[in-house]
């Protein structure tokens, strides 16, 4: 985005000890991140956002820029980018500016790319990321609207390229970090707290594959201790957490041994490459365009009522760190399991549909929602939105674990019959059909624990000479002729009881 | 039939004394016998003009008519018309046929008026003199060594040599009244936002405003009444209650106050222009108005003003010409750096080439603020001189142009000469004011002279009251050279 501009660009601490042990270097990030708004037509045209439809069938005369077409404003764009704005308690400018960032390229059909510059419609705030050493504050400098390119195809033409300009004129909100990140896994936390907030507040699909959320990355190091920054470079377009990590490790690695070297760093745009795993020049600050930024004359400053973002305001769900800190203090949750369970907006409200059904359980909700559900979702590859086993029935079921009808162990075997939409799905039926309901007859128990002993006199030995192995054995063998049924809390004290006496 | 004024017209046709395709024909008979010699039309295309007139004659038989129904209008070849091969003057276009209507074009032909051709022009709507044309020069009616004005040249002299009833124009820096006052017609640029610049080639976007070009006043009242309204296509169109721009022709002007620029009648204007625009005044004073002189003292700043301004939106607005989409493309090339140059050095004409490389001069990092930011801000101070002007008169006047329309070639080499046309009239672009020009005499070799009236915002209605006035008292409006 934004060239003139080393003020935007991005810093922090955590420590790199170089090779040579002497030199203590200090990485310094800052991220770009380009959030595709969910509209359904464009930033300044109707024509549709859709993905996947076939080359140039979604781009109409204002997206090919013929001669003559004018630009306006999709307000659904704006009022994405003011709900962003008000959920990381940023300034939302009122007048902010749309200006011309001219260069050119066959994928960018008007010679410009429509943007904002000086004045942007979001102005400061903070995502809070958790850390290693805690909590962590990322200071935002800016969130700006924007028009997406097209895209160039250079392959299939037989040495001609092709242009699909279905994607020109998308919206996005252009997300800008101050340079507050100091390590790879902090870049990756802001990412990913950025990424759940603009899913959770419905702004953006969050979609990587398909390019709805993509990540520039502004890295430079400098002398631990030292105010100046390091000269950075830019790596475009990291379109997986994974390859943003690596590419800043391999960036990092890569400035530490020139500066080490006694070189320089070079500014410049840098392309990483997966397949190798490394960065590569794009293009130097020599042959960087001057975009030649000016207010667009066809469009108004954007002005935006107090009223309008009052409004927003109030249609603004409870945000995941609103929900991590009420989860830990409502349902004594761990810190990591409430961020887990705040990854996602669904996943949070299944996680308080499940827990509503079995008050006073949200530990064991938790547990089964991260462990079962979660590990059978990615599995098959769906989203919680369509799990197969909704939250009022995993209530039922788990409330047979807390009013003993069954074992944990059973209720895994139930769960599995629940996924695959057996017995109608009726926890109580299958726990019948499947015999699993536990003994806890303590005369029942206790016949069954005297024939194991009688049965078993060497174990019974072994455990009273010393040998505490011989104990899990015993316990074992009951279990095995309940066919895991007994209730092992009462079959452990009974044993115990019987073995002492 | 073609001295008529559209109000006759309109009421034949509503008469059914004569018909649409009777007028048509003879419009596009007139401009098969003059245009090669004029060359004000770029394209005509017989048929689809003729299939508008039979349905404006359907429109009248059923009673649907409006007063433009039926009646010719020479489009500007910057308004894209679907169906209609839509140049601006440029090779860059010479291809391009529009798949889509303008918001003006619309209007027309929602009122039944026919598209009778498209006018000539200076390329991309640059040059003052019609001279830029990749299609050609066009000739002045009145004497045909002259040049017609520019850049809407070709419907100047569409008006003026009878090919048409009326014309549209667009005015960047004085297009449409430059043109006006060489060719002995009248003009008017309304306030900006009026009229739809929705498919109007840009030129530069924040000066850009269309209008009618006709012989008198009153006719231009009856075009602005189809041309201004509100287009949600164009963000800096203005949504504003309907007006009738005939609504005030026949206010008297007893107690009007004329504001008299001293800048505006400074060095600079030639005698017989100054001869002219006093005679006009004192035919104003005649007609119960007062004349005041009033100061515009940035005034002055205007053409430099302007030609930062201008060739910065402009440089930005052309890129779009670029080969990839429509439009011109180099037949060889060896890479894509080598396609644009190609196709862009040979698609455009020099004073195209001149804007772009001034506009992205001042556009670029370092020079941005010495001259885009300072121009802008002399823009406002502009604008506050006009309002302080109105607070002492109604309107301003002044000459159009300095001289009469000068002879073909004589300032196609002199880029600074030719922009001095513009000096009184690039202010009401900056300011976003209504302007118009209208006849009042002739020069040596009879050629026109035109005045410059200028109003506060939104007092179209104003401006053409104060000249349909003159024209009622004068015969200058109604003079042809054919």
């Amino acid at each position: 985005m934004c060239n003139r501009q080393s003020e935007f660009v991005c810093y922090r601490e955590t420590q790199f000890i170089a090779g040579n042990q002497i030199m203590q270097w200090e990485i310094v990030i800052g991220l770009e991140v380009h959030a595709q708004l969910s509209t359904r037509s464009k930033i300044f045209s109707g024509a549709s956002t859709a993905y996947g439809a076939p080359p140039n069938t979604q781009a109409c005369v204002i997206d090919l820029a013929l001669p003559g077409v004018l630009p306006v404003l999709n307000k659904g764009a704006v009022e994405r980018a003011i709900r962003f704005g008000l959920s990381v308690g940023a300034a939302i400018n009122s007048p902010s500016i749309f200006a011309r960032k001219n260069y050119f390229y066959p994928d960018l059909p008007k010679g410009y790319q429509i943007s904002q510059y000086e004045l942007p419609v979001v102005q400061g705030g903070t995502i809070q990321i958790q850390t290693e050493s805690g909590e962590k504050i990322i200071r935002l400098t800016r969130a700006h609207l924007e028009e997406d390119a097209g895209k160039s195809l250079h392959e299939d033409f037989h040495g001609m390229s092709g242009i699909d300009l279905n994607r020109a004129g998308t919206p996005l909100l252009e997300i800008v970090s101050e340079p507050d990140i100091r390590s790879s896994a902090e870049a990756v936390a802001y990412a990913k707290t950025l990424h759940t907030l603009v899913r959770w507040i419905g702004i953006c699909d969050g979609n990587m594959q398909e390019g709805s959320f993509r990540c520039d990355a502004n890295v430079s190091v400098r002398p631990k201790g030292t105010e100046k920054l390091g000269t950075r470079c830019e790596i475009k377009n990291l379109n997986s957490f994974r390859f943003l990590e690596k590419a800043i490790d391999f960036e990092v690695g890569r400035q530490v041994e020139i500066l080490e070297d006694g070189g320089v760093i070079r500014q410049e745009t840098r392309l990483y490459d997966a397949n190798r795993d490394e960065t590569r020049t794009m293009r130097t600050k020599e042959d960087a365009n001057d975009y030649r930024y000016f207010p667009d004359p066809d469009l108004l400053p954007l002005e935006i009522s107090p009223a309008w973002i009052e409004q927003i305001g109030q249609t603004l769900p409870e945000l995941p760190r609103a929900r991590q800190q009420r989860y830990m203090a409502e349902f004594a949750l761990s810190q990591y399991d409430a961020s887990v369970l705040t990854a996602s907006r669904e996943t949070a409200d299944f996680f308080e549909a499940t827990v509503r059904h079995l008050p006073g359980h949200g530990k064991l909700c938790a547990n089964w929602i991260m462990g079962e559900i979660s590990g059978q979702l990615n599995k098959d590859g769906i989203e919680v939105g369509s799990c197969p086993i909704g939250p009022d029935r995993l209530a039922t079921l788990l409330a047979r674990i807390v009013d003993e009808t069954i074992s944990g162990k059973a209720a895994k075997t139930i769960f599995d019959s629940l996924w695959k939409g057996e017995s109608g799905q009726d926890v109580d039926i299958i726990i019948a059909e499947k015999g699993l309901k536990q003994i806890t007859d303590d005369g029942a128990l206790e016949t069954l624990v005297d024939q194991v002993l009688a049965a078993n006199p060497q174990q019974v030995a072994d455990y009273r000479g010393g040998k505490e192995k011989a104990f899990n054995s015993l316990i074992g063998q009951i279990m095995k002729a309940t066919q895991g049924k007994a209730n092992p809390a009462q079959v452990n004290a009974m044993l115990k009881r019987k073995l002492e006496a | 039939m073609l001295n008529a004024s559209l109000k006759q017209l309109s009421a034949q046709l509503a008469q059914k004394k004569i018909s649409s395709v009777e007028l048509t024909t003879e419009c596009l008979d007139r401009i098969k016998r003059l245009n090669p010699e004029y060359n004000a039309f770029i394209t005509v295309n017989e048929e689809m003009s003729l299939a508008q007139a039979q349905a404006a004659d359907a429109m009248i038989a059923s009673g649907q008519s409006g007063p433009l129904t039926g009646i010719p209008v020479a489009q500007k070849d910057i308004f894209c018309a679907k169906g209609w091969l839509t140049t601006c003057g440029s090779k860059m276009l010479s291809n391009f046929v529009s798949p889509y209507d303008a918001g003006v074009i619309e209007r027309f032909n929602a009122a039944g008026a026919v598209n009778i051709g498209k006018t000539n022009m200076d390329e991309f709507a640059m040059g003052s003199s019609n001279e830029t044309s990749y299609f050609g020069f066009v000739r002045n009616p009145w004497d045909i060594n002259a040049v017609p004005g520019g850049s809407s040249g070709g419907a100047a002299c569409a008006v003026a040599a009878r090919l048409a009833p009326a014309a549209t124009g667009t005015d960047t820096g004085g297009s449409i009244r430059q043109p006006a006052a060489l060719c002995g017609i009248s003009g008017i640029k309304p306030t900006y936002g009026l009229v739809s610049r929705y498919g109007m080639i840009a030129f530069a976007s924040s000066l850009d405003q269309g209008g009618p070009m006709a012989k008198s006043a009153e006719d231009l009242a009856m075009l602005l009444n189809v041309m201004v309204g509100f287009d949600v296509r164009d963000s800096t169109s203005l949504q504003r209650d309907v007006e009738d721009y005939a609504g005030e022709l026949q206010k008297p002007l007893h107690g009007l106050r004329i504001g008299l620029p001293k800048e505006y009648f400074a060095a600079g204007m030639s005698s017989e222009v100054e001869l002219a625009v006093t005679n006009a005044l004192e035919e104003f004073r005649k007609l119960g108005a007062q004349t005041i002189e009033v100061s515009l003292p940035n005034v002055p700043l205007s053409i430099p003003v302007y030609y930062v301004l201008a060739p910065a939106e402009a440089s930005s607005n052309l890129s779009r010409f670029d080969g990839v989409r429509y439009g011109h493309r180099a037949e060889s090339y060896t890479d894509l750096a080598d396609m644009y140059r190609k196709s862009r050095a040979q698609g455009f004409g020099a004073e195209v080439k001149r804007r772009i490389l001034i506009g992205t001069y001042v556009l670029s990092h370092g020079y941005y603020d010495a001259y885009y930011i300072k121009a802008q801000k002399l823009r406002r101070l502009i604008a506050q001189d006009f309002a302080d002007a109105y607070q002492q008169c109604d309107v301003i006047m002044g000459p159009t142009t300095p001289t009469v329309a000068f002879n073909l070639g004589e300032k196609s080499g002199d880029p600074i000469q030719m922009y001095l046309s513009d000096i009184y009239t690039s202010a009401a672009n900056l300011t976003g004011m209504p302007a118009m020009s209208i006849p009042v005499g002739f020069g040596e070799k009879k050629r026109p002279i035109g005045l410059h009236l200028i109003g506060n915002y939104f007092r179209e209605a104003q401006l053409l009251n104060i000249a349909h006035q003159y024209q009622q008292v004068t015969d200058w409006h109604v003079q042809s050279p054919v």
